[in-house]
């Protein structure tokens, strides 16, 4: 397996080659100080893993990401924890290291990306996001019309009296039902109710303070018997 | 003040006595570059490219084993995003601390 390492910082660029050169069959073929160095070298190569710091100057790991038209099996590694529900968005991204690299949580780590090797499921990877199967679906009526919303896109769902607000990524309805309702019929992995007038999508949160979550620009109020559930639906460390 | 240490990077060289005396010798080299570029840029008030030296010099608190500076340096750099430096001094005694560490390396 060939890997390149992105990162900054020549330290961590250091201690992740140490690790590497401890696996079986993974070659470090290059490092980059920064993204745009590693994008010119990967328009002219094809790499099987990268080791990429998100939080670099100019042009962050996420960005480095977008401008990937296939990107290969990604682990971050990183500083923060704070990126770690950001990194649910992509398929590529394997697992998510935080510094300092503990060597058994590197194993674990690059054990996943064999695994991925091995059971050749880089297509996989690829075609999900367009792969779309009805139970990413949910139709919601509005005034006599059945309107198809994608599951995935919703990121709040608010009680509004005898009706409840769906907030999607494009779009808002307002529709007569209610949370508990709408709450069945929604993925438990992805949705939480967190309030008695509030169910959120967790991948869309940005980040949790005390009693609240902000979920793109909405506050939102978490009730103290639905925090315990919140926090363990996170990945946290 | 806590003591720096080097348990860390021989825990994960396994033994490799080279790659030991490389690491330390990069965190020699690199460490007074980037506390150099904190201080300038601190100077000229420049808070968002100082969360980012503060960000950079955090792995290498957490690589010398300190685990309360390197709360400390979390708190600063999300502080600094807002405008705050409140734990500059606290920030510096940890760059002073470390930098008299690796002088006796």
């Amino acid at each position: 397996m060939n890997c390149i390492i992105i990162d900054d910082e020549v330290t961590a660029r250091a201690i992740i080659g140490q690790l590497c050169s401890k696996v079986e069959n993974l070659n470090v073929i290059e490092e980059f100080p920064n993204a745009i160095q590693a994008i010119k070298y990967l328009n002219q190569h094809t790499v099987d893993l990268i080791f990429l710091d998100i939080h670099m100057p100019d042009f962050t790991g996420f960005d480095f990401i977008e401008t990937l038209k296939n990107p290969p099996k990604i682990i971050l590694t990183t500083s923060d924890s704070n990126f770690a529900i950001q990194a649910f968005e992509y398929d590529c991204i394997l697992d998510y290291l935080v510094k300092p690299i503990a060597p058994e949580r590197f194993q674990k780590a690059l054990q996943k990306a064999t695994d991925k090797q091995n059971s050749s499921v880089d297509s996989y990877d690829s075609s999900k996001k367009t792969e779309r199967t009805s139970a990413d679906d949910l139709y919601i009526n509005i005034d006599r019309r059945l309107i198809k919303i994608d599951i995935p896109s919703i990121y709040l769902i608010e009680a509004k009296g005898d009706y409840i607000h769906v907030k999607t990524e494009n779009k808002n309805y307002m529709v007569h039902s209610t949370l508990k309702k709408i709450e069945d019929k929604l993925p438990d992995h992805l949705f939480l109710k967190i309030h008695r007038s509030y169910i959120i999508n967790i991948k869309k949160i940005i980040d949790i303070e005390d009693n609240s979550v902000l979920i793109k620009r909405d506050v939102i109020p978490v009730s103290r018997s639905n925090r315990p559930q919140l926090m363990k639906l996170l990945n946290l460390l | 003040m806590e003591t720096p240490n080097l348990s860390y990077i021989y825990n994960m060289s396994g033994g490799d006595t080279a790659f030991e005396k490389k690491i330390i010798n990069i965190i020699k080299m690199e460490f007074p570059l980037e506390k150099e570029e904190y201080l300038k840029n601190f100077k000229a008030k420049n808070f968002k490219l100082t969360a980012d030296n503060v960000h950079k010099l955090k792995h290498k608190i957490s690589i010398l084993g300190l685990d309360k500076s390197y709360e400390i340096a979390s708190a600063f750099e999300n502080d600094l995003l807002k405008g705050n430096t409140s734990l500059n001094q606290e920030f510096k005694s940890i760059l002073i601390n470390i930098t008299n560490y690796l002088q006796q390396l």
